[in-house]
């Protein structure tokens, strides 16, 4: 308790001090040396875990800025939340500037790691897993940053969610890249959100591999200006494990990259193999709202160069049956609902793909409604500014 | 209980200053130095907010305060206080919260058994200080003689009184901000002049403790009607005192869109057919979170009603069910229009 003593007057003093390294071993007490340590660190301190199990009753939460929380590596400095009592997530961070990396966390009973209103965080080197696969009683979301402004997530691995392995909501300035998403119900969700990059990952065997979605009645919307390219979304055919109710609950088994709602989504140079209902699903919002900031359609979303092989042979939609029997055994790559905004094109497809529109006409009609019929989008996409898309250059610096 | 413990507080207001010059005790006050120094005070004792800490006996400048409808904690006990540095008095702002001058502080100690078997677990503190809030938990030693700092919070098995057997937890410093937190700043919750009796706030003007009574003042019910008053206003009551310093714009829990204040009146803001966002298996496979004439179909009750980490609602601040409140929300939801 000295120490504490001692270390409060320190903090609480205004004198800048030297970034100071606070080890903690696993053991007797981790929660409450690890804890105390989060709350006692200065701005530009790193708190190292070493090697070992930590065993974790409750979530933790840092709130100071400027802070590097780091293990030994994802294999060998594991947080295990298997036993935890409470809090809604294994961990919680609240400040800004914060570098998380090199470390596992297993078993969290809510989402795992939770960033709100923490800009230019970086995530890096982590593996966020539930060890019984995909289960409907895991938790939503794997790695969940949201309502900030830079987000660089590099490298991580992230199954067994039951919303969204990668979730990135209410943000702008946003990388997600080298990462690997798997057995999740969503392997890679970008929600609400603008200026983001999405690159270099691989999304295998979710329910759906990448979805870039903005939905209505929340505090941050209008998603936009979303760059997909150079992932691999191979194989997201795990029936989809969602509870009910929520949102990703929708998202149809074997769906590759799917866009809802959105504005300026370019699609490139990605390989979207064995997707079982769509390479590409381009669809309006739908469900009812009452939201008049909120444009429930697609507009400009541009599908480019891609290799898509092997989808859209069992597509898990109503009627998805004989839909891919009559179009010969399988749906093209591009799927799209038929519905867009009356001011603003909802879809170029400017590599060599097929498509098929579901033609319907309303915002909330169902593959009921749907008189399928082959897609011609036009191939002259718009060009938008995307200088901002993306997490700022500096937080590069920190993947170290 | 709850309205005893009311009047006890307007009655500490009245005489408690009296008290303890008519006593003729010489008791050294409290330690303002300790609440505005940037350290934090390792024990409770070093504030002196207590002339007996075991018995709760506030100092001549520390006041005991009720809530009409409180905050619940796994049924324990609380025992709220406000200290005022002297000289200074407290600044009403309409209905919200009062203003606190630098140098005050706001004292809330959690306890559970009655009479002679009642256990002091745990004191938390506000903090005002030049540059903001502080918020810092202490956890009462087993001979309850003192308190002793827990950043880090803790966790001790006890029962409740609807004699649930649970592990209870203290929050660390930083659970606290969860709660006390709006824009990332910590501020207090509870006390609201919507939320506190006419009669005390009237006596804190007569002692010169706070300006005047404002307009809007002691308009949440009091909750000891929970069983047969009015559905409606004391739903929105529990939530707002609940739920809401998470569930506004600029709280905790901004990004699921739901913002459950008394004052807000857009009902879907409130949750009436509002699909859930990042609720997970907290959805409970409902679609909404207030389903109007379906409580059981009403997510928002769903959490209410669950102890489990990952589903409960509140994350923190429970490890059981209260069924008082269950049993309002339900009745509210169930006489919705439909």
């Amino acid at each position: 308790m000295n120490r504490i003593a001692f270390a409060a007057v320190l903090l609480a003093s205004a004198a800048p001090l030297a970034a100071e390294t606070h080890t903690i071993a696993p053991g007797e007490g981790a929660q409450e040396r690890l804890q105390e340590a989060l709350i006692l660190a200065a701005p530009g301190d790193e708190i190292v875990l070493e090697a070992g199990r930590f065993v974790l009753t409750d979530g933790l939460s840092l709130d100071v800025d400027g802070v590097t929380l780091r293990g030994q590596s994802a294999d060998t400095t594991i947080l295990d939340f298997t036993s935890q009592q409470g809090a809604g997530e294994g961990l919680l961070v609240t400040s800004d500037n914060v570098t998380l990396r090199d470390f596992r966390m297993e078993n969290p009973k809510g989402d795992g790691i939770k960033s709100k209103g923490a800009d230019n965080i970086v995530y890096t080197r982590l593996i966020v897993t539930w060890t019984n696969g995909p289960d409907p009683s895991n938790g939503a979301y794997a790695i969940y940053p949201v309502e900030s402004t830079g987000v660089l997530v590099d490298g991580v691995i992230v199954s067994g969610a039951s919303d969204a392995g990668i979730y990135v909501g209410q943000s702008s300035r946003i990388t997600v890249r080298n990462s690997i998403a798997k057995e999740n119900v969503a392997g890679i969700e970008i929600e609400n959100s603008r200026d983001a990059l999405v690159e270099n990952n691989i999304a295998t065997k979710n329910t759906g591999g990448i979805l870039v979605f903005d939905l209505p009645g929340l505090p941050v919307i209008g998603g936009g200006n979303v760059i997909v390219r150079n992932n691999i979304a191979s194989d997201n055919n795990t029936p989809n494990f969602a509870p009910p109710g929520n949102i990703v609950a929708g998202v149809p088994s074997g769906t590759g990259i799917m866009v809802m709602a959105n504005e300026n989504v370019l699609i490139e140079d990605n390989i979207v193999s064995d997707n079982a209902t769509a390479p590409f699903m381009i669809i309006a919002y739908t469900q009812t709202f009452d939201d008049a900031r909120y444009n429930p359609f697609p507009r400009n979303v541009v599908i480019g160069r891609n290799i898509a092989e092997g989808g859209g042979k069992a597509p898990d939609l109503p009627g998805g049956e004989q839909l891919a029997a009559a179009l010969g055994g399988a749906i093209p790559p591009v799927l799209w609902d038929g519905l867009s905004d009356p001011e603003t094109a909802p879809l170029f497809v400017t590599g060599e793909f097929a498509g098929v529109s579901l033609n319907l006409k309303a915002q909330g009609q169902g593959m009921s409604d749907a008189q399928p019929s082959v897609l011609s989008a036009p191939a002259d996409a718009p060009a938008w500014d995307m200088s901002a898309v993306g997490a700022p250059a500096e937080l590069a610096a920190r993947l170290k | 209980m709850r309205r005893g413990a009311g009047l006890l507080a307007l009655a500490c207001v009245t005489f408690g200053a009296a008290l303890g010059h008519a006593t003729g005790v010489d008791v050294p006050p409290v330690n303002g130095a300790a609440v505005q120094d940037a350290a934090f005070a390792r024990n409770l004792s070093d504030y002196r907010f207590f002339t007996d800490g075991a018995r709760q006996m506030p100092n001549s400048t520390v006041t005991p305060y009720a809530l009409n409808t409180p905050l619940w904690s796994d049924g324990a006990e609380k025992l709220r206080f406000i200290y005022l540095p002297p000289g200074t008095q407290l600044v009403a702002d309409g209905e919200g919260l009062l203003q606190f001058p630098v140098g005050a502080a706001i004292i809330k100690t959690f306890a559970f058994g009655e009479g002679g078997a009642r256990r002091l677990i745990e004191t938390r503190v506000l903090l005002h200080r030049a540059d903001g809030w502080v918020a810092l938990p202490y956890r009462w030693n087993a001979d309850q003689t003192d308190a002793t700092l827990a950043l880090a919070g803790g966790r001790l098995d006890l029962v409740t009184p609807a004699g649930a057997a649970i592990s209870y937890a203290i929050p660390n410093k930083n659970q606290c901000k969860t709660c006390h937190s709006k824009d990332g700043q910590v501020i207090p919750i509870g006390p609201k002049a919507r939320n506190l009796s006419a009669a005390w706030l009237g006596q804190m003007v007569k002692v010169g403790a706070l300006d005047r009574v404002p307009v809007g003042a002691d308009s949440l019910p009091d909750w000891s009607a929970h069983a047969t008053g009015p559905a409606a206003p004391l739903a929105r009551a529990y939530l707002d005192v609940n739920c809401a310093h998470c569930h506004q714009p600029g709280g905790g829990a901004s990004n699921s869109g739901l913002d459950l204040r008394w004052e807000q009146d857009d009902t879907h803001a409130i949750g009436v057919f509002k699909r859930p966002v990042a609720a997970g298996r907290g959805a409970g496979g409902h679609e909404f979170s207030i389903k109007p004439g379906a409580p059981d179909a009403s997510i928002l009750l769903y959490r209410m009603d669950s102890a489990e980490p990952g589903i409960a609602m509140p994350e923190l601040g429970k490890a059981s069910v209260d069924e008082d409140g269950v049993a309002v929300v339900r009745r509210w939801i169930a006489e919705m229009k439909h």
